[in-house]
């Protein structure tokens, strides 16, 4: 499991940026790092880009791994340098971006998007599997979600636009049905396409502001 | 009967049923709905207005559906899942039955990215078979999907698509058994052009006795120009356009005629098909060629019951 990100356009950052002077630049040593998005090498490049559009780098550094608590110690270690800065330019996931916000007196700004959580399906190639719905559905589907994998999120596909295994919405992507009705042929559970999957309670996905758990109360 | 709608008056009674569809404007103009609803009335039981389709802003096929009412047509409210939550759908659901829509067709709807907004956010809070059970819910059990009491009846004859032709073919059946089985009362299909692998299908409907508890209206569409039919087989996902078709097409003199003596030789094929009750023309863009094709195909006149 790894988290996905891409770097935004550079003259999006730049944008986002507006009449900041000085940055200081964090990179990533775990998945921003493995995807070269923003590990040591992507830093110094966008480090160089950043003085060509005219802004002062006041320095920069690669956290091992930008969302734990760690990031607080980096902070303060390198806090002369930052300081000198007017903002923090921040190559890591959403996670990082606001772990640092949360750490630093400086503002954060993302160099990143943040696409999804992916499984790494074979060597370099990733792909997004679960979303974290809160209400898991594999038992009924052959452990392949539909809700991700859908274009449309049925739970009792697939729809008429099912090509030759393919997706109508991108010929390169499997149809998530074909896939489910090939894994229940094969396990010998195709009976499970005649039920009807009822209408899903969508309350413990992303509907009510961030969820949370403490696991120390939710252990009593 | 369950709504008394025109179709459902005309299907029950175990008559051949013709409907056809009417896309709303990209604007604000009834004109247009009340030109279709004067050309349409007399060739059709009812008739279809499309809910955005293939995910292009158009006119609500509700305001759409109560224009063609005013015009005496028995409307069919096409309705997908793609833009509205269970709150929405239900809602709606309610508004157009107060005013006087009786038929509701269940869809899933084209995916955004086809259409002119593929930046929107989709819903598919619920999908078409969920969509199917809710309205039978609200309608027999008087129930929200909450399961709080509806007031008042929720008289609707409930309409699902199907498509023969997308993948896997052998799952096409016991989805259309899913969808029986969510409630359907009549199924409209996706157009038909080959008809063999239609009649293979209709045979799978019949095995499984699917044909005695739903009434299947076949889809047809009349296809314009040799331009239009290779579209359909190349872009339109689902459709099975066979070769011959695209090569009489090529080789017609007037590829218009054509277009119409295509369609009028499939609807006769269609009716000697047992388990098909009917036929569904979708002539998009197209809708002043449907009396032409009704007629030559000896469906006129419809029966007023």
């Amino acid at each position: 499991m790894i988290t996905i990100t891409e770097q935004k356009p550079f003259e999006s950052i730049l944008s986002s940026l507006g009449k900041i002077k000085s940055v200081y630049i964090i990179g990533c040593g775990s998945c921003a790092t493995t995807l070269h998005t923003g590990g040591k090498s992507e830093v110094l490049e966008i480090k160089d880009k950043l003085e060509e559009a005219g802004k002062k780098v006041t320095g920069w550094m690669v956290i091992p791994t930008t969302c734990d608590q760690l990031t607080r110690e980096a902070l303060i270690e390198n806090s002369t340098t930052i300081e000198a800065a007017d903002a923090i330019v921040v190559m890591s996931c959403a996670f990082g971006v606001q772990t640092v916000n949360f750490y630093a007196d400086k503002p954060a700004y993302p160099a990143l998007n943040t696409l999804f959580v992916g499984k790494e399906e074979r060597p370099g190639y990733f792909i997004e599997v679960c979303m974290q719905c809160g209400d898991c559905v594999l038992a009924q589907t052959a452990g392949i979600c539909p809700l991700v994998r859908c274009a449309k999120s049925l739970l009792n596909g697939p729809c008429g636009g099912s090509e030759e295994g393919k997706c109508e919405v991108d010929p390169n992507t499997p149809c998530a049905w074909q896939l489910i009705i090939d894994r229940l042929a094969a396990v010998g559970q195709l009976d499970k396409l005649e039920e009807i999957e009822p209408v899903k309670d969508w309350s413990t996905s992303h509907s009510g502001g961030p969820r949370k758990i403490n696991i120390e109360e939710s252990s009593e | 009967m369950k709504a008394g709608t025109n179709l459902e008056k005309v299907l029950e009674s175990g008559r051949f049923a013709v409907t056809a569809e009417a896309g709303p404007p990209k604007g604000t103009s009834a004109r247009v709905i009340l030109r279709k609803a004067e050309l349409l009335r007399p060739c059709c039981d009812a008739v279809n207005v499309t809910d955005n389709q293939t995910a292009i802003v158009r006119m609500s096929s509700l305001a759409g559906c109560v224009l063609l009412k005013q015009q005496d047509v028995d409307p069919v409210m096409q309705m997908v899942a793609r833009d509205r939550n269970r709150i929405a759908i239900q809602s709606d659901v309610l508004g157009a039955v107060a005013l006087g829509i009786g038929n509701i067709l269940c869809l899933s709807g084209d995916h955004q990215q086809f259409g002119n907004h593929p930046s929107a956010k989709n819903v598919f809070d619920i999908d078409s078979i969920q969509l199917i059970q809710t309205l039978k819910n609200m309608r027999d059990e008087k129930k929200f999907i909450c399961g709080e009491d509806v007031s008042g009846e929720v008289s609707i004859y409930i309409g699902a698509a199907a498509n023969p032709f997308a993948d896997p073919f052998e799952f096409r059946v016991t989805r259309l058994a899913k969808k029986v089985k969510a409630g359907a009362d009549f199924i409209q299909t996706q157009a038909i052009y080959d008809i063999a692998k239609f009649r293979k299908w209709m045979e799978m409907v019949r095995d499984r006795g699917l044909d005695e508890q739903v009434h299947i209206l076949a889809g047809v569409i009349p296809i314009r120009s040799v331009g239009m039919a290779r579209y359909m087989r190349d872009y339109v996902a689902g459709v099975s356009v066979p070769d011959e078709i695209i090569k009489r097409m090529e080789e017609a003199e007037d590829a218009k005629v054509e277009g119409v003596r295509i369609p009028l030789e499939i609807i006769e094929q269609l009716k000697e098909i047992p388990g098909v009750h009917g036929i569904h023309i979708m002539a998009v863009g197209w809708e002043d060629i449907v009396p032409e094709i009704v007629e030559a195909a000896g469906l006129l006149p419809r029966p007023v019951l």
